[in-house]
């Protein structure tokens, strides 16, 4: 499968978007614009756009409480994902999900669910319906390496197995959960070991290279789309920030995080094509330039946005 | 029954000023110091580097006692659920935790199938001392890291329910509950917990008891009348009872004088300290941070309702959240989360 050009560098602009739009936000949080909390992951680019560019319009992603790039990647305005972010009336979810579960179902990503392992059983049942109303479409399921020990993730991969279930399972292994190194609380040396348990091919794969993301999710989601049930592909990555607001990351030794940071996905992209001439400096500079505008217009469009009235906390609850 | 003001006042050298997560801790120390067979289970509570679980309660632990008493799970709340089960059946005092309240939803068969009617089941021969301890209040993370979860288990025969205000009493409670030979679901609120530096909650209060040097238990089932007062009774558990007390402040300024009742414990729930006070005053106002129906409040007000109606002057107020999941966005959350100002109008609104 050869890539064109144009695929790579939409590729290439998906990830700078994703990663700007992490540092945007961070930087607006620290500034104390919006509430809550976040999770954000940033170095888990290639991942995110690797696995969306494989997809078509009408599949669809769950995610988790770290959906920041997801969001991104499946091609979500970036104005509705800031505006739900700043607690708005016009993001993504009126300002009733806030940052751990952005999403919108009619762009193609549900929203996203912040109880790990939570969304695994939806991406599954959500295949089901692929399947029950014979339409060409698949779920693709991202969780991450925490989430492979809860008992939902289990269950729903089995089910998914045992019905050949158009979904694919894509987990995220950014090497911890919160502060909990995988290796002290998985037995097995690779999340994708555990596919065998449930007769699907497991896959493991360097998450950091975007093209490697790509081809792999296409062959399993061509293999989904043509009844031949799930595929579990593991994605070695890691988050080159906190685990969420306040986590000044003393678990992980400096070496560990200098090492990959060296494998950061977009440094690396950018190395290999200003080798090969895809890319220029001046092209860079054109792509972030325009990523820049694209965020700023999305911050002017959340900060102008109306909050929501207080009393809109009571609708959404049934179909009124 | 000293009233919280009182305890407040006491001079410095009898105590010290804590933070609930402070006082907490103190709590697991001095037990699990007194008792081998006191262990405890969560995820991300005692890994080196790392955040002393969710809310930093557990932070030193792990050092101080051993990775094989301060036992990091993976993220498997069935099975932390489970395990700290048959581990209490097996003699040992599990206090396990869950780094918010929502994920009890995960561990409910464990402890409402198992923890709470094991001892039943097996004709009073067996006993399930396990305390799981739980965040709950809404804190601006949305819906799933939210909810008030007192209802649910105060529903299920054979587990106890804690919910503590204060340092204090949070301190005396955990220790007892830790002695105890029943299942105790022990719930926090986030917005009390008097976390520091980059773990500071927004919209946290800052709730410093005072606590003695000395060792002390509080018993469950023992209601405690933080501010006496004739003209209305206001009940209240967990951040509701800073929301009751400030309104009773307001309404003193109306000339209104509030008695509240700090319930500390739901299961068992101190029915006589409410009545006696429900007696007095002829009026009474339920404060809880849950969804009205079904909350716990419901169950007071059914029970004053039977057992006071002689002296009821007024219906049965409840101000609780509405029947909404919970928002994230904090005009919303703040129209949900009962305030101050709800609580004034409900009590004006019986005069
Ligand atoms: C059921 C449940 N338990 C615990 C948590 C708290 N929590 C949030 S994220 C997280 C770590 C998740 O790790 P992983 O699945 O590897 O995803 P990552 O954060 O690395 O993206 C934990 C423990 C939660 N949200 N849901
Ligand atoms: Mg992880």
């Amino acid at each position: 499968m050869n890539l064109t050009p144009e695929k790579k560098l939409a590729m290439y602009r998906s990830m700078v978007l994703c990663r700007m739009f992490e540092e945007q936000v961070n930087s607006l949080f620290l500034q104390g614009k919006l509430p809550g909390t976040i999770h954000q992951a940033q170095g888990q680019e290639a991942s995110a756009v690797g696995v969306c560019q494989a997809l078509e319009e009408h599949d669809m992603i769950t995610s988790t409480h770290r959906p920041h790039e997801h969001a991104v990647a499946r091609g979500i305005p970036v104005k509705y994902l800031m505006a739900e972010l700043f607690a708005k009336k016009t993001g993504c979810c009126g300002g009733k999900g806030g940052s751990m579960h952005i999403g919108d179902a009619a762009l193609g990503m549900l929203p996203a669910i912040a109880i790990v392992g939570g969304g695994i059983p939806l991406a599954a049942g959500y295949a089901l319906s692929f399947q029950y109303l014979k339409k060409p479409n698949i779920v693709a399921c991202f969780f991450g390496d925490g989430a492979s020990n809860i008992g939902s993730f289990h269950e729903a991969i089995n089910m998914a197995a045992i019905w050949d279930l158009p979904v694919v399972f894509v987990c995220e292994n950014n090497k911890y959960g919160a502060s909990t190194a995988i290796d002290q609380v998985m037995k097995v040396k690779r999340v994708s070991d555990r596919a065998a348990a449930y007769g699907i091919p497991g896959q493991t794969i360097d998450g950091n290279e975007v093209e490697i993301v790509y081809r792999a999710m296409r062959e399993a989601a061509a293999r989904a789309r043509e009844g031949k049930g799930p595929t579990l592909l593991e994605l070695e990555t890691y988050r080159l920030v906190g685990h969420s607001r306040s986590d000044p990351g003393h678990y992980r030794s400096k070496e560990e995080v200098a090492e990959w940071k060296k494998r950061d996905p977009i440094a690396r992209f950018e190395a290999t094509y200003l080798t090969e001439g895809l890319l220029t400096d001046d092209l860079i500079r054109t792509i972030r330039l325009s990523v820049e505008q694209e965020l700023n217009e999305a911050v002017a469009f959340a900060e102008a946005s109306p909050a929501p009235l207080p009393e809109e906390c009571l609708t959404d609850v049934f179909n009124e | 029954m000293s009233s919280m003001n009182e305890m407040v006042s006491r001079p410095e050298k009898e105590g010290r000023k804590i933070t609930l997560v402070e006082a907490l801790r103190e709590a697991l120390q001095e037990e699990m110091r007194r008792d081998e067979r006191v262990i405890l289970l969560g995820e991300d509570i005692g890994v080196s580097g790392g955040f002393g679980g969710a809310f930093t309660v557990t932070l030193g632990l792990a050092e101080e006692f051993g990775h094989h008493r301060v036992i990091d799970t993976p993220i498997t709340e069935a099975g932390i659920a489970g395990v700290a089960t048959g581990a209490a059946l097996g003699g040992l005092r599990p206090v396990a935790d869950v780094q918010y309240g929502d994920f009890l939803f995960l561990a409910m068969d464990q402890l409402a199938n198992h923890a709470a009617k094991l001892r039943y089941m097996s004709g009073g021969k067996l006993r399930v001392p396990l305390v799981m301890r739980a965040p709950v209040g809404a804190t601006t993370r949305g819906a799933q890291h939210a909810q008030s979860l007192e209802a649910f288990f105060m529903h299920v025969p054979g587990l106890k329910v804690a919910c503590p205000s204060n340092p204090y009493d949070a301190k005396g409670l955990l220790k007892t509950a830790i002695r105890l030979d029943d299942p105790v679901i022990f719930f926090e609120h986030k917005l009390l917990y008097g976390s520091k530096g980059s773990r500071k909650e927004a919209g946290g209060i800052e709730v410093f008891g005072t606590v003695p040097q000395e060792e002390y238990l509080i018993p469950f089932g023992e209601a405690k009348v933080v501010r006496s007062g004739q003209a209305v009774t206001l009940v209240a558990n967990l951040l509701m009872v800073h929301r009751a007390m400030q309104a009773a402040k307001n309404l003193a300024a109306a000339g209104i004088e509030a008695e509240v009742i700090d319930v500390r414990t739901l299961v068992p729930f101190d029915w006589s300290t409410l009545f006696e006070s429900v007696s007095k005053t002829g009026k009474l106002v339920i404060v809880e941070e849950d969804n009205l129906t079904g909350g716990w409040g419901a169950e007071v007000a059914a029970r004053t309702a039977d057992r006071c109606i002689g002296y009821l002057q007024a219906p049965i107020r409840r101000v609780a959240a509405p029947d909404t999941p919970v928002p994230f966005a904090p005009i919303m959350e703040n129209f949900y989360v009962p305030s101050v100002e709800r609580i004034v109008t409900a009590v004006t609104d019986l005069m």
